[in-house]
């Protein structure tokens, strides 16, 4: 029973802080382009130190 | 620097030419060299491209950006608030089931210890923990649920919400009651997963509704996104479209659509009609006469004084004589909320038989209760919920692949029923774009002359020219000094021979579009331009027929140029039909009790299109034609609309199937809670089962556009 006290509240925890990044990384618009973010591996990046 | 920061405007455009890693590279990293551009980012799944620019930075020259690394773009207007509508909408529904999910979760990890023999102060407990989750859960995930529930019940009818809510809120406070006498069942879990089902399906259905929304927007072409205004002092400027106002001078170029009625002030031309009354010849225009909006000046720039604009236009006419034959497609009831009308009434009905006949039994009101509780839950239409939007978007992810956008889930059923199609001539059966005909009467060194030519200019009939040559793999030959005259045509040199590719010296006989390359002033070659039909119209006329569905056409055009179309396709035709004539031709077949399929592209089809049982447009359609469609297929292939067809009628075979399992399922299940069988441990394995067959089945659907 002493651990339940423990256990629960850790688990429940833990389903909490998941469901808090799902929001922030919906507010975030990580979800905003899903087929984007499969492409965009490809992409160069373009060098950064010709733009001084 | 932080002023300039401060200062810069948000722009969204759609460009649907976007396929790849290498567009979305060559747009983010191509358009910020552009100094009035901050920033651009790309997002691909609704091909649109989001800029941060200066506020001096004009719409065409915006335009201009996008076609100097290669892409059309079509600014999104001022309008943001109605496209972001739906999408926040689907946010908040997938917000809704990602706290039910986790809700589920929790719940059904306590739920198991009590079913594996927790009992006393650890059961207790364990409850109480259920009620703390479930309680806000249900707030917060059931509120969509209640909130349409309640304006069914208020209006006097009933929908699906009604036995969900019902269902969901009896189910709750029962539950608490049995926590808090340290009863043995309380059905937390049960109640929060059938909310998180429920929303799947919600979610499913308004996810599919924003993809469809998505492609159509970034089709749009935003028909007159403004002209060229020339002022008294012969300067011009780009006004949009909105701000056009009667009495100003618009500059029109070949190839550019009108954005306001007028009248010609300046030059002569021809003007492509086909969007405005479908007809495929373009008619001549001199000094003095009136001209439309939304109609495509073919051959020279003219100047055009505006007599309407915005809603005064002739196209204001069509749109309201769409609105009001909208209206008849709105009263079309989906299939769940005509299940739900049987099934609401049947639900309640046993929960309460249920309830008397164990008072009767002498059971006492608390187990009775428990009873009905345990038949509400387990016939919640929970597999219902999922069975439609499931199969659904399913169908219409494989229908996205073959090239066919589906609005909604309802433009599915109504697909599946029709037995009659009506297909316009211009721009559907036919591609509605100038073809070359008499490209074979050129030899070789004609062809490499003309393409050299052609691909020099933006004139409709030179890109015609330059498309068709492109593919029959000719190579250009190399010219030198090449000149556009605007209102004549193209002039270069060859081998020290001055060629031309322009107006045929002596105009055609009759009123086809033609076009003459000459060497040195002598003709070499004219070449004609005519609508071509689709290639595979003959053998998609075939199919339809197969399929079970009479097809007819529907013409704006005359009579003379509807008849070799109509004898190539063995087809009945109706020609020289106004919008309003087309409305009445649907409204009769509609009151002999056909569906109508109506297959349209021009402005003129648009009230057509909105008042057939369904309706499908090509993606070079009209702005109007497109909004007023249920579907939109892409490409020159008529074929997809068969497809399309095939998948809405195998589509609403599945959602049958599914109706019948779940009914099957109640069949099992109603009489085990009728006896009092049904634990709560029971309920969900029965609920989460039932769910997964019907998502299994929706899933078959995946190939079957092939």
């Amino acid at each position: 029973m002493n651990g339940l006290l423990v256990l629960i509240p850790v688990a429940l925890g833990l389903g909490l802080i998941g469901l808090a990044a799902f929001f922030w990384s919906l507010r975030g618009g990580q979800f905003d382009d899903l087929d984007g973010a499969a492409l965009r591996i490809f992409v160069e990046e373009e060098e950064e130190d010709d733009t001084p | 620097m932080t002023e300039a920061a401060a200062s810069l405007i948000e722009r969204d455009f759609a460009v649907p030419d976007i396929r790849c890693a290498g567009c979305i590279a060559k747009l983010e990293q191509g358009l910020v060299r552009d100094r009035r551009i901050a920033a651009a980012r790309v997002n691909f799944t609704e091909k649109r491209v989001h800029i941060s620019c200066t506020p001096d930075a004009e719409t065409p020259e915006l335009i201009g950006a996008f076609s100097l690394l290669g892409f059309e773009a079509h600014p999104i207007g001022d309008g943001p608030a109605e496209v972001d509508g739906g999408a926040s909408d689907s946010r908040a529904l997938l917000r809704a089931v990602a706290v039910a999910g986790f809700a589920m979760m929790n719940i059904m990890l306590l739920s198991v210890s009590v079913w594996s023999g927790a009992s006393g102060a650890t059961r207790d407990l364990f409850h109480w923990l259920s009620a703390a989750i479930a309680l806000p859960t249900v707030a917060y995930a059931g509120r969509s649920f209640f909130r349409s529930a309640w304006r069914a019940v208020r209006h006097g009818r009933t929908n699906m919400d009604v036995p969900i809510s019902i269902g969901v809120l009896i189910a709750t406070a029962l539950s608490l009651y049995e926590t808090a006498t340290h009863g043995p069942h309380a059905y937390f879990d049960g109640v929060v997963m059938l909310l998180f089902f429920l929303l799947c399906g919600r979610w499913l259905d308004s996810v599919m509704r924003d993809r469809a929304r998505g492609g159509v927007t970034a089709l749009l072409r935003n028909m007159g996104t403004g002209a060229m205004v020339v002022g008294a002092d012969e300067t011009s400027r780009w006004v949009d479209a909105t701000a056009l106002q009667p009495g100003m001078v618009m500059l029109v170029a070949a190839g550019e659509r009108l954005s306001a009625d007028g009248v010609i002030t300046g030059g002569a031309s021809r003007i492509d009609l086909s969007l405005l009354t479908g007809e495929s010849a373009p008619q001549e225009v001199r000094l003095g006469d009136p001209v439309h909006a939304g109609t495509l000046n073919v051959e020279a720039p003219i100047r055009v004084r505006v007599t309407a604009a915005g809603a005064d236009t002739a196209i204001a006419d069509i749109a309201r004589l769409m609105g009001e034959a909208a209206q008849g497609k709105s009263r079309y009831v989906r299939i769940a909320d005509r299940a739900a009308r049987y099934y609401a009434p049947a639900v309640h009905t046993l929960a309460l038989l249920a309830f008397a006949g164990w008072m009767i039994a002498g059971a006492g009101w608390h187990h009775s209760l428990l009873i009905a509780v345990a038949v509400l839950i387990i016939t919640c239409p929970c597999a219902l919920g999922l069975a439609v939007p499931a199969a659904q978007i399913v169908a219409a992810g494989t229908l996205m692949r073959v090239g066919v956008l589906v609005k909604d889930g309802s433009a599915l059923e109504r697909l599946a029923e029709v037995d009659r199609a009506m297909i316009d001539k211009t721009g559907t059966l036919t591609l509605g774009r100038p073809v070359a005909t008499n490209l074979d009467e050129a030899d070789t060194t004609a062809r490499g002359l003309l393409l050299a030519l052609a691909r020099a200019s933006r004139h409709p009939l030179s890109e015609a020219l330059t498309r068709d040559l492109t593919v029959m793999d000719v190579m250009p030959v190399a010219v030198e000094a090449i000149r556009e005259t605007p209102g004549f045509g193209v002039e270069a040199l060859w081998e020290g021979q001055r060629v031309t590719l322009g107006r045929p010296a002596q105009p055609a006989d009759d009123s086809a579009l033609a076009t003459e390359l000459a060497v040195d002033g002598v003709p070499a070659i004219t070449v004609r331009f005519a609508d071509a039909l689709r290639p595979d119209a003959a053998e998609t006329i075939a199919a339809l027929e197969q399929a079970g569905v009479a097809p007819t056409i529907l013409s704006g055009d005359r009579a003379a140029a509807v008849a070799p179309v109509a004898r190539a396709l063995g087809l009945t035709a109706q020609t020289g039909m106004s919008p309003q004539d087309k409305l009445a031709a649907i409204a009769r077949q509609a009151v002999a009790g056909h569906k109508v399929l109506m297959i349209g592209d021009g402005l003129n089809d648009g009230p057509a299109l909105a008042a057939g049982h369904a309706s499908i447009a090509p993606g070079s359609a009209s702005d109007a034609g497109k909004n007023a469609a249920d579907c939109i297929f892409l490409g020159d292939r008529l074929m997809p609309v068969v497809q399309a067809i095939r998948v809405a009628r195998r589509t609403q075979a599945i959602v049958r199937q599914n109706f019948t399992l779940a009914i099957g399922y109640n069949v099992i299940a109603v009489p085990l809670a009728f006896m009092g069988y049904v634990t709560p441990l029971v309920a969900a394995i029965a609920m989460s089962g039932s769910s997964l067959i019907v998502v299994g089945n929706a899933l078959r659907l995946k190939g079957a556009a092939r």
